[in-house]
């Protein structure tokens, strides 16, 4: 039945920041399962830079026996923007999906500029250190870089606290909103038990001031686009955008 | 008088342990209270229509204009009497008849 001012279309749903313990096997599966029965069909699980080589294909098995997509990602924490880009130069062809935690004004403006920077993350408990505001949203918006909001703290957080968080977020989604700047919430959860549905989610998304379209796409749309554009990238027969390898030897 | 319009809400409760019926109230008004007050929670117009203990499943009535209120406060419920638990939205209706045929295995 279609949804009252939502088109309805099969939405494809994705958690961008489902943080597994890789070393606890059985945990590994019980979360992935959880998250394939709550509806969603595309994980990110964050990986270390230093990631096993057998790891990634282990956990993407995982996730295939689950009924989900699996992405790897690495969450990047330079101290200054030379570092970042070197950690960008040494990892961008790794992981399928980059964010960066800007943890000092310089490196986040770096990173909003920064088009191999799929996802900017602010300290979630320190205020004075989340940096998105409308020059970081103005280069953000030039970039490819989308503002990755994690619900945990929503759950987990009560009165004061949660009060805070919920003002800053109102602010940077208005911000982010104004200048065109991709929202995209993930859970950021390690409990089977903090996992919401996608569309709990979104109704998380509305106390930052996301209605209910906007949520879904949070969820959704704004992830499916990063993931697109990186898996076209990181392909073989990938040279530029629109320009691809479509055959090679000696009868071309 | 202008008439309220109403929503209903499937519930599903995940988690250990088989919380009474009061204890879910209980979870639930405390999920709207901490995030909207008690101002806020006075204008939800909250209601558990039916709760079955075996399944763990209930009906929720609230009023439409803050469904959205609803929805977000019973995402943020993390614990049930004490125990670990998440309350999950399984279907929105606006008739308990229609609730039902959207939900015919759970309720």
């Amino acid at each position: 039945m279609p949804e009252r001012g939502v088109a309805a279309v099969k939405r494809f749903f994705v958690d961008f920041h489902l943080r597994l313990n890789v070393k606890d096997a059985a945990g590994t599966v019980r979360m992935a399962n959880k998250a394939a029965a709550l509806g969603y069909r595309l994980v990110g699980v964050p990986l270390a830079a230093e990631v096993r080589e057998d790891e990634v294909p282990r956990l993407r098995e995982v996730c295939r026996e689950a009924g989900l997509d699996f992405v790897s990602r690495v969450d990047l924490r330079p101290r200054s923007p030379s570092e970042l880009g070197r950690l960008l130069r040494r990892l961008r062809r790794s992981f399928e999906v980059v964010c960066v935690l800007c943890e000092s004004k310089v490196v986040a403006r770096q990173a909003a500029k920064d088009r191999r920077v799929d996802l900017l993350s602010f300290p979630l408990l320190d205020f004075r250190r989340r940096f998105f505001d409308r020059a970081e949203a103005e280069l953000a918006c030039n970039g490819l870089s989308a503002l990755e909001v994690d619900v945990k703290p929503l759950l987990v957080l009560e009165g004061a606290a949660r009060v805070r968080l919920l003002s800053w977020l109102r602010r940077e989604v208005a911000v982010a909103k104004k200048f065109g700047v991709p929202v995209v919430v993930s859970s950021g959860v390690a409990k089977e038990m903090l996992l919401r549905k996608p569309r709990e989610m979104a109704a998380l998304a509305f106390l930052f001031g996301l209605d209910e379209a906007s949520g879904l796409d949070a969820v959704s749309q704004n992830a499916e686009v990063i993931v697109k554009r990186n898996r076209e990238k990181l392909d073989a027969e990938f040279v530029a955008p629109g320009i691809r390898v479509f055959k090679e030897g000696k009868d071309c | 008088m202008k008439r309220v319009k109403r929503r209903y809400l499937a519930l599903q409760v995940d988690g250990e342990g088989v919380p009474s019926r009061k204890e879910l109230l209980d979870a639930v008004w405390g999920a709207v209270t901490r995030l909207f007050g008690e101002y806020g929670a006075s204008l939800t117009g909250l209601a558990l229509i039916d709760y079955d203990m075996e399944g763990k499943t209930a009906v929720l009535r609230t009023s439409l204009a803050t469904l959205n209120s609803v929805k977000a406060s019973l995402a943020t419920i993390t614990s049930v009497a004490g125990n670990e638990a998440a309350v999950h939205v399984l279907a929105v209706s606006g008739t308990i008849k229609a609730l039902h045929k959207k939900t015919p295995k759970q309720l």
